[in-house]
């Protein structure tokens, strides 16, 4: 495979005294999907979040595409193809679909808005009914396809999704990852942070699992899902 | 159904109600209502108190039973269900005020026909404010960015026309240009250290920057000449001015255009200046909120860390608000120290700030006609009440006390045409 698209290089990132992230290397190939899986507060969404510069990684190196951007601005880092979906979806609460839609064009400019705009709604039909609908009146399910949706509108070369089940329903979250299975078929390359081990490790090519702030464990999806150690720690067991 | 309703009526539930209050109106109005201070002693006055008392009793009273009613039971739901946030309309919807705007337009060519000093300097003092309660509109309202300390770019634009025809011998209309830009720049200046500010944090510091702007202005003697102002040359139209005689033999206004002499052409100047500028901003201030940049401050608002997951610059948005906002306060600036035809720093203390917010306030953050009717209310009000001189910052207390309570948005909630991406620029 070609060189990786993203790849982070003995990270360390400290929150004050406290340590979240250990020398943490990993890359991600261009086409693949990759999942990061670890409990709470093993430093997963702090990985996600250091990529955009927030918190600064304290050493180490972050190359995305041949640049270093360990130092620089999350606007630069957003704009210039690294989009992501935030924890907790954090959509505007006030403003409509085609709205927080149109937000997402913003790194790329308008010039492609409406062409994509309904390549998202053939994505997720639900959001086309509720075009006009504020997104504070809508579900957490359909909030977080708005939120998906709206990373996607500034057509980026690297998806970045922290925990998009999280507090949804089992079967909005089957949709969801279908949704994502869908979009990795079209060679979106696609990094996935997630507790729910189960269905991101059957949507990963390559999945890192998370202790404590070092990667603890690597390998395709397959093996990991029938890792023992992985099943005892994160899929309950059975 | 009413006589269902009517019998539901709960008179022991109204007594109670009405007995509370008149306990709470006792401890209030009786050490201020009852003691009378008389030299060294005091005089007693329960009658007054009882009369107060029994009054508020049977107006709580008449209250609860009403609220009982029908028609106050869906009052009262009015206030539970009082809707959040913005409104946002279809994006083809034709609002009303496609008929009204003209309308209003028409109304303000032909009110000066008709107006006499008194009433065309209350209209340009609300004027004024139209001006300032946009300009805050866009850094509360729509940015989300609480401050405190406007009224500095307010002195800023005042100011800079007394102090640049005392030292530069600059008139209105070039100030009126310089004045937006300084007061911009001031804008930015403040901007820049709050950026990493939210809330409470950042209301504090802009307080802190409005107070030193005022402080200078009032110990700088040398230069502002402090608390006894510097006087502020009046306008001029194409170099005419409009007094009785012009200054070094000049030609004034009224004899180059052979009309007879009338006092208030200053005024009627000022004010067809301040309508065309005021027009000018809604204009402006209705494009950008439709503007990328517009939608960028209302994301700014709603939600800080996704604009910036977005790439969102948010610190060229922070201060892109900050800047417009800013420039529009140092414009009304300007146009308020040629009306006085005299400044001072009294006129820029907190309180004018904390008036400009509550006209955003009470208008509905973001919302532009919200805005302009609030601005003239608490313009036009405390001239209304003049003949209560005594009691006017109390009435205007129980005013904004009202407001909040039936309106707790805002005069008109900021109701938004959606947006839609352009046709026909895809490819």
């Amino acid at each position: 495979m070609s060189a990786p698209i993203l790849e982070l290089k003995e990270l360390d990132v400290f929150y004050g005294p406290i340590q979240a992230l250990k020398k943490v290397s990993m890359h991600i190939n261009e086409g693949e999907t990759v999942s990061l899986i670890g409990s709470n507060g093993a430093g997963k969404s702090t990985l996600l979040m250091s990529i955009f510069g927030q918190p600064r990684a304290a050493s180490g190196q972050i190359i995305y595409r041949g640049t270093d951007i360990t130092h620089k601005s999350s606007h630069y880092i957003a704009s210039n193809g690294i989009a992501q979906s935030p924890e907790g979806r954090r959509v505007f609460p006030d403003m409509s679909v085609e709205e927080n839609l149109m937000m997402g064009t913003i790194p790329i400019g308008d010039k492609y808005a409406s062409e994509d705009m309904e390549r998202m709604f053939e994505l997720f039909p639900r959001l086309k009914e509720r075009r006009n609908q504020r997104a504070m009146t809508m579900s957490g399910g359909e909030q977080q396809m708005l939120a998906i949706a709206r990373a996607l509108m500034s057509r980026p070369k690297l998806l970045l999704l922290d925990e998009p089940s999280l507090g949804l329903a089992p079967i909005v979250v089957k949709q969801i990852f279908a949704t994502l299975r869908e979009l990795a078929k079209t060679g979106m390359t696609i990094f996935l942070v997630e507790q729910n081990a189960n269905h991101a490790l059957k949507l990963s090519d390559r999945a890192y699992v998370m202790v404590n702030g070092q990667i603890r464990m690597t390998g395709t999806g397959q093996e990991l899902l029938v890792n023992e150690d992985v099943r005892n720690a994160y899929l309950g067991g059975h | 159904m009413s006589a269902a309703n009517n019998s539901a009526i709960d008179i022991k539930r109204s007594l109670i109600d009405a007995i509370l209050a008149g306990l709470i109106s006792l401890i209030v109005f009786g050490p201020i209502v009852g003691v009378v201070l008389d030299g060294y002693s005091f005089n007693l006055q329960p009658t007054r108190v009882a009369w107060l008392v029994a009054g508020v009793m049977a107006g709580r009273f008449l209250l609860s039973l009403f609220l009982q009613t029908e028609k106050g039971l869906s009052i009262l739901q009015g206030f539970e269900g009082g809707g959040s946030g913005v409104h946002v309309l279809a994006p083809d919807y034709k609002s009303r005020l496609r008929w009204i705007i003209p309308m209003l337009i028409v109304i303000a060519i032909v009110f000066p026909f008709f107006a006499n000093k008194y009433l065309l300097t209350v209209v340009i003092l609300g004027l004024i404010y139209v001006l300032l309660g946009l300009g805050l509109n866009i850094v509360v309202g729509l940015a989300g960015l609480l401050d405190l300390g406007y009224v500095a770019f307010y002195a800023i634009g005042a100011y800079g026309l007394a102090l640049g025809y005392q030292y530069l011998g600059l008139g209105f209309w070039t100030v009126l240009p310089l004045a937006a830009i300084a007061a911009a720049m001031a804008g930015c200046i403040l901007g820049f250290p709050v950026l990493r500010m939210h809330g409470d944090y950042l209301a504090i510091v802009t307080l802190g920057f409005g107070e030193i702007i005022r402080l200078v202005l009032n110990n700088w003697l040398s230069f502002t000449g402090g608390p006894n102002g510097m006087p502020v040359p009046s306008p001029t139209f194409m170099g005419l001015e409009f007094g009785r005689r012009a200054k070094d033999g000049g030609v004034p206004f009224h004899e180059f255009f052979g009309i007879e002499y009338n006092p208030n052409l200053k005024f009627l100047f000022i004010y067809i200046v301040l309508f065309i500028v005021v027009m000018a901003v809604l204009y402006i201030k209705h494009r950008l909120t439709r503007m990328p940049v517009g939608r960028a401050w209302e994301a700014l608002r709603e939600d800080e860390i996704a604009c910036r997951s977005m790439g969102l610059n948010h610190v060229l948005v922070k201060l892109s608000a900050f800047t417009l906002g800013a420039s529009t306060a140092g414009l009304a600036g300007v146009f308020f120290a040629s009306y006085q035809g005299f400044v001072n720093p009294s006129s820029f203390t907190f309180f004018e700030s904390a008036l400009i917010l509550a006209i955003v306030v009470l208008g509905g953050m973001g919302s532009t006609v919200g805005v302009v009717i609030a601005a003239f209310v608490l313009t036009v009000a405390p001239e209304l009440l003049r003949s209560f001189s005594e009691y006017r910052v109390l009435l205007f207390g129980v005013l904004m006390v009202l407001m909040m309570i039936w309106r707790p948005r805002g005069l008109i909630r900021i109701s938004r045409t959606g947006v839609t991406p352009r046709k026909g620029v895809a490819p």
